[in-house]
């Protein structure tokens, strides 16, 4: 009989070869998939070349341009160059092309790439999406990728399990989007730092997948290396339409031990904003009212999927963003796109008078497709609001959900969608 | 290994987008990140920084994105080491495997004041604040890092992995 572990060390062990294993232990496991994107891979792929031994499997290796592409300037160009030229060099088959592109977090869980129970890394700290669907994904930098397109194995420290218990119903207008942000206004940006997150309780069995990815996506804003959710009928009815070959799924034993069990009353988180410059600076959005805006974003591997257009175009239907304010949509994958056509939600974006882009992370991390001037303001629907991050060192970013994001864009100011009535 | 130099003493949560701005991204060239590191934290720290100078800052130094441009940046601006009382996991890789000795001494960080001059002992743990005449014993990292970091790097220690099973 072994110890009774948390989901992170089931995946963790199954993948090392080993019965059971402890926080703390180093181990080396075999990995499902290795990731990465225009920025880190070229860096990554350097490391291939010096080990000289090619890649390990040619399957299994994501390489994904959504940072800087359709490549924003001659530098970009290069480095997805790169990037374009080694996958065809070593017949990469998850290559995505501009065209066939998603932002990554979101492209690789809808193409059924990444299933429950891989252990993937990624050179990009958003790698722990996959945990939405029961993956043990990280984030990595670009050496350790490399390592791992050449040899198919990384180590690990086995992390210690941080357990959030989120139980009720969420107050109106309250979406996943607002759990991650209060979790990590309660526990701080480096509250999880090691440690891997599960979440559990009634609110995240009712939540959707995409919400799901939403939370899993966020666990690194509190230094978290994973974010886990068990499989449950929800995650399968999901999977079924996407991936189609066989998956383990991993279930925390019931006595598992945890660093920490945090118990959280979903009547408790209403909708949230977190002011610059941390994730864990976060205000309810009715005491942020007096915070004008010159720029909402509602796209990103964290809020780029359908269910976050369908949110924003409901706020946004039969209204005009105000014109003091730039409004940029950003669907997050090619299929996201076309689903929005589809529903009439790109009438909707257009209508309202929203810019409506190509999928990039491009505005997110400051890299173009909607920079911030000296001293401006910008309600996202991203992940991260640090000095600098969307463009002038003096510019600010306020984290929302995409429901709020777009009520902001309305009223020029931050907003709960009911203000607008 | 023994580093010495001036320090720069940093707060909590010094993050990767500080470090060096994704607006650089468009390149992995140590120089040019080099040129822009740290420069929306600290405006002056590029032509003041020298060659052995030291980074000390407070805890999740290194937070945000997974970008080993970062702890490049470090290296290349000539920074020798950098002493924090945490680490982000993610950059705290990184810098072992790109060779940026790091040293995680929450008692150094309290004692050592900005532009002191400060002496590190990489292989030992001790810290020495010069200005100050005291000594800190920063947490031996356990065998299996300290083998990467004295293999020369993840590379290095890959190369030599994949040689053995050959041979």
């Amino acid at each position: 009989m072994t110890r009774p572990m948390t989901m992170a060390e089931k995946i963790l062990a199954d993948h090392a070869g080993l019965d059971e294993v402890v926080p703390g232990q180093l181990i080396e496991c075999d990995l499902d998939g290795v990731l990465a994107n225009d920025i880190t891979a070229p860096i990554a792929i350097k490391t291939v070349r010096e080990l000289g031994a090619g890649v390990w499997d040619r399957e299994r290796i994501f390489l994904v341009p959504d940072h800087y592409s359709p490549n924003k300037d001659i530098k970009s160009a290069e480095q997805t160059k790169v990037t374009r030229d080694f996958a065809h060099e070593m017949g990469i088959t998850h290559y995505f092309e501009q065209g066939c592109m998603g932002i990554e977090h979101a492209l690789l869980p809808e193409k059924g790439i990444v299933g429950p129970g891989d252990l993937v890394i990624g050179a990009d700290s958003h790698t722990c999406t996959y945990g939405g669907i029961g993956a043990f994904s990280t984030g990595v930098g670009s050496t350790d990728a490399g390592v791992g397109m050449a040899t198919g194995r990384a180590w690990f420290k086995v992390p210690e399990t941080i357990r959030f218990e989120i139980d009720g119903e969420l107050p109106a207008g309250a979406s996943a989007k607002d759990v991650i942000l209060y979790v990590i206004g309660k526990i701080g940006v480096d509250g999880a730092l090691y440690c891997a997150m599960e979440f559990a309780g009634s609110t995240v069995d009712s939540l959707s997948v995409e919400g799901r990815l939403t939370i899993a996506n966020m666990a690194i804003e509190a230094g978290g290396k994973a974010g886990l959710f068990e499989v449950d009928d929800v995650a399968r009815a999901w999977l079924e339409r996407r991936c189609e070959r066989p998956y383990k799924e991993y279930h925390a034993d019931a006595d598992a031990s945890y660093k920490k069990v945090i118990h959280i009353d979903a009547a408790d988180i209403v909708p949230q904003v977190s002011w610059p410059h941390l994730p864990s600076n976060t205000h309810p959005v009715a005491e942020s009212r007096h915070i004008t805006i010159d720029q909402a974003v509602i796209g990103s591997c964290t809020n780029g999927r359908i269910e976050d257009m369908r949110a924003a175009a409901d706020v946004l239907r039969g209204r005009t963003v105000d014109p003091s304010v730039r409004c940029i949509v950003i669907p997050a994958t090619q299929g996201v796109w076309l689903q929005c056509v589809h529903e009439g939600l790109m009438d909707v974006f257009i209508d309202a008078h929203c810019v409506v882009s190509t999928p990039t992370c491009g505005p997110c991390l400051g890299g173009y497709m909607g920079i911030l001037a000296a001293g401006e303001r910008c309600v996202s629907s991203t992940n991260r609001n640090f000095v600098g991050r969307m463009g002038d060192p003096t510019s600010e970013v306020y984290l929302a959900s995409p429901a709020v994001a777009a009520a902001s864009a309305v009223a020029g100011h931050i907003a709960l969608p009911d203000d607008l009535d | 290994m023994q580093f010495k130099g001036n320090a720069f003493r940093y707060g909590r949560d010094v993050d990767t987008d500080v470090i060096i701005p994704a607006r650089y991204l468009n390149t992995s060239d140590p120089a040019q990140l080099a040129a822009h590191c740290l420069e929306d934290l600290d405006a002056t720290f590029r032509e003041r920084v020298r060659p052995g100078d030291v980074i000390v800052a407070e805890e999740n130094f290194g937070c945000g994105s997974s970008r080993e441009h970062a702890p490049v940046a470090i290296k290349a601006a000539g920074v020798s080491v950098v002493i924090a009382k945490s680490f982000a996991r993610i950059f705290y890789r990184n810098a072992i495997n790109i060779g940026l000795p790091i040293i995680e001494c929450p008692e150094a960080v309290d004692a050592i004041a900005d532009g002191d001059v400060v002496s590190v002992d990489a292989d030992t743990g001790v810290v020495r604040d010069e200005t100050s005449g005291e000594s800190f014993q920063a947490q031996p990292f356990p065998p299996f890092i300290q083998e990467i970091i004295n293999e020369g790097g993840l590379v290095a220690r890959t190369r030599k992995l994949l040689a053995e099973r050959e041979a």
